[in-house]
């Protein structure tokens, strides 16, 4: 029975989808199957009803090919103006993308999606710059002609005769919110096109004869309107999957593509990606390098890379992989991703070699359960390349022509040795100093060198050796035979000798490669600075690629910093802080290689570590082509993963190692703190205690020298009073104070105050006014006790004996309002809030003792709290000190508390 | 028991406090030994058979707490500490390892004697501690019976606020912590909920004193625990 439960990845992949969408502005495409259409003029009618509805519509660019009646219509809408570049003398006027971005209106005009822009712009096509339009959440109206969709590019081409350059990949087209097909008949666009309304009139005769005949734009309209049909479709099973994902059984059995160096790759890919976008399936795309893949000439290997990013733009996962056998590595990888499907190209040209049968025909039997595709390939075709990689490409690769010089030196030098040893050998073992040079050449020269000495043996032999000598005759027809196994000979030991040493220095470097990472690691995960890190990447990087790196570090606000420059790397050229900050913001690498700014001469690639991006590895390569080495790419990206985690690594040590330097100076301040308040208060209490022993020594003292021992207890207490005072202060100054903070009634600690200054109050008169519902605070109460203390004893201080002290609290809104007044002299006038400052009192030169810091420390304790206080004159004569406590949410007591029974009277077992 | 000449320790290592209290304590008619260090002020307590030990919290060799742990060990003594440290955390640690008081210096002659008196009695099973029946300010409180008067009334608890008050009226005198009331009257699960027994305390202010927001009997010190004084 099928599991009829809804699948988790499905669901959480259709709420992402969702989640993303959401925050995405809307792609709506009018499609149309050939120019004239009147995709724009539609596109402009729409544009007019939206802002008629009152949204924010700007027109980013649009091209009206100087058709009157399109624009007509742009007429009253608001035009963003055009980026005027120079290219190649020419000024030429492109989309201004930083503008729009920068106007950030609702929805933007943007005509053409398939438009390249001009070399240098930031991305090199203008639905590239589209998505970042989308990605900052503007909804974008655009138009596309059929032909310009990167999967039927092909068969447009083959229907018109004509390939156009400027394409779109599908997925762009695909993930548009609404597609409108913007639809005439053929018949139609041409009397439109004869009454000039499509081109200017002068382009319009050359236009009919080489595009629009009528069979072509016939077929250009079925297949457009295949294609709107198609995304119907789509959308179709799309509902019905979000509706009841369980009723449509999702097979993933997805395709693996194999890419090689042939030139038809390009289109199995493409038609990869329509198989399966029919099928709804993802797809892979892998090129399997073995080493006689790696003997390719630059040329092709930058056609496989090209392939690859083709696919990769298609929608593909690419990967290069390596091994010995095609068929095997394919094989191994199809099943470790779980693809069920593989897609080959069919040989074009059958072997010559009867028993070597087809790549297909491998697969298929390697793979029995899998389905083997095999899709025809096409003749030879050459199309435009990306930027990129015409660097590349113009970068070329010479042959190394000395070494063929020196393979000929080698045989001529043999050549010498073999007349001198000649007398002495026999010349069937003097042969054998020919085959050795050959492996001599093969060694050192390779393959191309060792054949040439093959046969350039074969000649010397024949011409200085063989009788008769100085000529190429041959006196004895043995010697043909000789001369033939020589040659085979030398030719098969020469090539195997080559390919082994050729498979020995790949081995070699993939090694090395393996090498610097692990050297790479380990170094790093030593280092303790980010210092050492760019030292580190610098001399790896550097030393691994031959190139010029830059780390940008990032700081707290994500703002790139200048790269550190360390001495003796020499400094990178010049680093494009925008592009890098461009890298840095989206996490994808920018510059040479890559699709944002590829003309940049310097790649930049974001750090991208676990919590979040570290910054930027600027690389400017002295040789272009390395980047575009699929390996090489790989192992750069490998180094700035490393990187950025031993930056995070780092980090983090740096955020401990503070939050320990803390703890310690905390722990070093409380120590200092009690002990100081051990060494004062020692000599105070032995002052007390001996002031006290003398009253009570006998016989008792005499009135005057009983008061005196009373004196100095009364000014040992003010001194540690002081203390006290002193000792809280530098305690809350500290800054973060512990606050033991607990639940607890406002009543109990007024209680322990009023109890603590009993003596001080003992001559006023004591009110105390809190409401029975009063809610239970969360405060510490050995701080707020000593609040209450203070004010207490400064109420005392400052009012003559048997005034009135209340205290009092009240409910306002979130916090708690309680109240310390007195109706004594109140506060000097406009002193209410410099009493809270150290060192003040009420008035100057009081004889009224205390240093001022008990207000100071009240405020310290009450916004420790998350309170205020202040001060201010009664009325009616006296002053109030207030301070607030929040309310908080106090805990629930319901579990613990009782019910308030009356307890029996009688005697009960407990 | 010495019945005839109290014996007590002090442990102290500052010779001038040293002296004003074993004047005092002399002056009431006790016998005195002093020591220096935690060690020493043990053997002392070992051998002299004490009914009194004041103890420094601040000793030389090792931190006081580690006296009261080892008398305690073997001991019911009396043990009244004396803390020159601010912090109640110390004050706290000091009573929940069996101090019975503690003084915060500098103190007053008179504080010292009072809280000795207390001490001693409480030692001695003597006045209100080992009374069935006690009254303070108009209230009476019958242990046997279960019964409180206020005022010639019955005065109606719940369970809860009467263990509570029969746990403070057996202590009468001593420093309780919240921790050892807690365990007492909700079980050692319930030691960190000190808010229920600070609204306990607050009914029972309410219900015992005659102002409860300056209460005469019940006394907080305030993040240390309770106290009820009878004099």
């Amino acid at each position: 029975m099928t599991d009829q439960r809804p699948n988790p990845d499905a669901l959480l992949d259709k709420i992402l989808r969702e989640e993303e969408k959401a925050q995405r502005g809307k792609l709506k495409i009018f499609f149309g199957a050939s120019a004239g259409v009147g995709k724009t003029y539609s596109m402009l009618s729409a544009a007019r009803q939206l802002r008629a509805q009152g949204r924010d519509v700007v027109v980013g660019i649009v091209e009206t090919h100087g058709r009157s009646e399109t624009m007509a219509l742009l007429d009253g809408l608001e035009v963003l103006p055009l980026r005027e570049v120079e290219y190649r003398g020419k000024i030429l006027r492109e989309f201004d993308l930083d503008g729009a971005l920068k106007r950030k209106p609702a929805l933007i005009l943007v005509d053409e999606l398939a438009h390249s822009n001009v070399e240098g712009s930031r991305h090199p096509k203008r639905w590239q710059d589209i998505e970042e339009l989308l990605a900052a959440g503007i909804d974008v109206l655009t138009t596309v002609n059929v032909q310009h969709l990167e999967t039927l590019n092909d068969i447009v081409g083959s229907i018109t005769g004509i390939r156009v350059q400027e394409t779109v990949p599908d997925k762009a087209f695909d993930q548009a919110d609404e597609v409108v097909l913007v639809d005439i008949t053929p018949d139609e666009l041409l009397q439109r096109l004869k009454e000039g309304k499509v081109y200017l009139p002068q382009q319009a005769e050359g236009a009919i004869r080489n595009f629009f005949r009528k069979g072509n734009l016939i077929a250009l309209r079925e297949l457009s309107l295949r294609r709107t049909a198609d995304r119907v479709d789509d959308q179709m099973r799309t509902y019905r999957l979000e509706q009841s994902i369980e009723t449509v059984w999702q097979t993933k059995g997805s395709l693996l593509v194999c890419v090689g160096p042939h030139r038809g790759s390009k289109k199995i890919v493409r038609s990869a990606s329509r198989i399966a976008s029919q099928l709804d399936v993802d797809w892979h795309a892998v090129y399997v390098e073995t080493p006689r893949l790696q003997r390719l000439p630059e040329a092709e290997r930058a056609r496989i890379l090209s392939t690859l990013r083709l696919a990769h733009e298609l929608g593909a996962n690419t990967a290069t992989l390596a091994g010995q056998d095609v068929a095997e590595t394919v094989v191994d990888y199809a099943r470790s991703h779980n693809l069920g499907k593989i897609i080959v190209g069919r040989d074009s040209v059958k072997s010559w070699l009867p028993w070597k049968r087809s790549f297909a025909d491998r697969i298929g039997q390697l793979s029995s359960d899998m389905d083997v595709i095999q899709i025809a390939q096409e003749s030879p075709e050459d199309r435009l390349r990306s930027p990129a990689e015409r660097r590349v490409w113009r970068e070329g690769s010479g042959t190394s022509w000395p070494s063929y010089v020196w393979a000929v030196a080698v045989c001529a030098a043999t050549t010498v040795l073999a007349t001198q040893v000649l007398p002495y050998f026999d010349l069937a073992n003097v042969v054998m100093l020919f085959l050795l040079a050959v492996v001599l050449v093969a060694v050192r020269f390779g393959r191309g060198p060792a054949v040439m000495a093959s046969f350039v043996s074969v000649a010397l032999f024949d011409f200085f050796l063989v009788p008769p000598r100085l000529s190429f005759a041959v006196s004895d027809v043995q010697y043909l035979l000789t001369f033939a196994v020589m040659l085979s000979v030398a030719l098969i030991i020469g090539q195997l000798t080559a390919s082994l040493q050729y498979q020995a220095r790949v081995a070699s470097q993939r090694e090395s490669r393996l090498r610097a990472l692990y050297e790479m690691a380990r170094d790093l995960s030593a280092v303790l600075l980010p210092e050492q890190i760019i030292v580190l990447s610098h001399k790896f990087v550097e030393s691994t690629f031959g190139v010029k790196v830059g780390v940008l570090l990032a700081d707290e606000h994500d703002k790139l910093q200048a790269p550190v420059m360390i001495d003796d790397a020499g400094p990178v050229s010049a680093i494009d802080y925008g592009i890098a900050q461009w890298s840095f913001d989206h996490a994808e690498p920018a510059g040479f290689g890559t699709d944002t700014l590829p003309g940049s001469p310097m790649l930049y690639l974001p750090l991208i570590a676990p919590m979040r991006t570290r910054g930027v590895l600027a690389v400017e390569p002295i040789n272009p082509r390395w980047l575009m080495i699929p390996e090489q790419r790989r192992q750069l990206d490998a180094f700035a993963a490393l990187i950025a985690t031993a930056l995070e690594r780092v980090h983090y040590i740096q955020v401990a190692q503070e939050a320990t330097l803390r703890i310690e100076s905390e722990r070093l301040r409380n120590s200092v703190l009690s002990a100081l308040s051990h060494d004062l208060r020692t000599p105070l209490t032995a002052l007390v205690g001996l002031a006290d022993a003398l009253t009570l020594t006998k016989p008792a003292l005499n009135g005057a020298q009983f008061e005196m021992a009373g004196a100095i207890r009364e000014q040992a207490f003010r001194m540690n009073a002081l203390v006290n005072n002193l000792l809280d202060m530098a305690r809350l100054q500290a800054g973060d104070v512990k606050l033991n903070r607990q639940w607890q009634p406002l009543e109990e600690v007024v209680g322990s105050a009023l109890k603590a200054r009993e003596q001080q109050l003992s001559s006023h008169r004591i009110h105390v006014a809190l409401p029975p519902d009063l809610p239970l605070l969360e405060f510490d109460a050995v701080l707020i006790e000593r609040v209450f203390c203070n004010l207490l004893e400064n109420a005392a201080k400052y009012t003559p004996p048997g005034s009135e002290i209340r205290v009092e609290a009240r409910i306002e809104g979130y916090e708690v309002q309680i109240s310390v007044s007195d109706n004594g002299p109140g506060l000097p006038p406009g002193k209410e809030e410099a009493i809270f400052e150290k060192f003040t009192r009420g008035e100057r030169e009081s004889v009224t003792p205390g240093v001022g810091l008990g207000l100071a420390i009240c405020r310290a304790i009450v916004e420790a709290h998350k309170g205020r206080i202040w001060a201010e004159n009664i009325p009616a004569g006296g002053a109030r000190f207030i301070f607030t406590l929040p309310r908080g949410m106090p805990p629930t007591l319901t579990d613990f508390l009782e019910d308030e029974r009356p307890e029996h009277a009688g005697p009960k077992p407990e | 028991m010495n019945e005839i000449t109290p014996i007590a320790i002090l442990v102290e290592d500052e010779k001038q406090i040293r002296r004003f209290v074993r004047d005092a304590l002399e002056a009431e008619g006790w016998q005195v030994y002093e020591a220096e260090t935690v060690r020493q002020g043990l053997i002392e307590a070992g051998t002299r058979k004490p009914d009194l030990v004041i103890l420094d919290l601040g000793l030389p060799d090792c931190d006081g707490i580690e006296f009261i742990r080892d008398l305690r060990g073997w001991s019911e003594l009396p043990i009244i500490v004396l803390s020159a440290r601010s912090h109640e955390m110390d004050k706290i640690a000091a009573l929940d390892a069996g101090a019975d008081d503690y003084l915060t210096k500098p103190f007053g002659v008179g504080e010292l004697l009072a809280r000795v008196r207390v001490a001693l009695r409480r030692h001695q099973k003597t006045g209100a501690a080992g009374a069935t029946v006690v009254e303070f300010g108009g209230v009476r409180v019958d242990l046997v019976n279960h019964s409180v008067m206020r005022g010639g009334q019955m005065v109606h608890l719940t369970p809860i606020e009467y263990r509570l008050l029969a746990l403070l009226v057996r202590n009468a005198g001593k420093m309780l912590t919240h921790r050892q009331i807690l365990r007492e009257i909700w079980g050692p699960s319930h030691v960190e909920s000190s808010h229920y027994l600070r609204i306990y305390m607050g009914q029972l202010r309410h219900k015992l004193e005659e102002n409860p927001a300056q209460p005469r009997f019940f006394l907080t010190e305030a993040g240390v625990g309770y106290r009820l004084a009878l004099e």
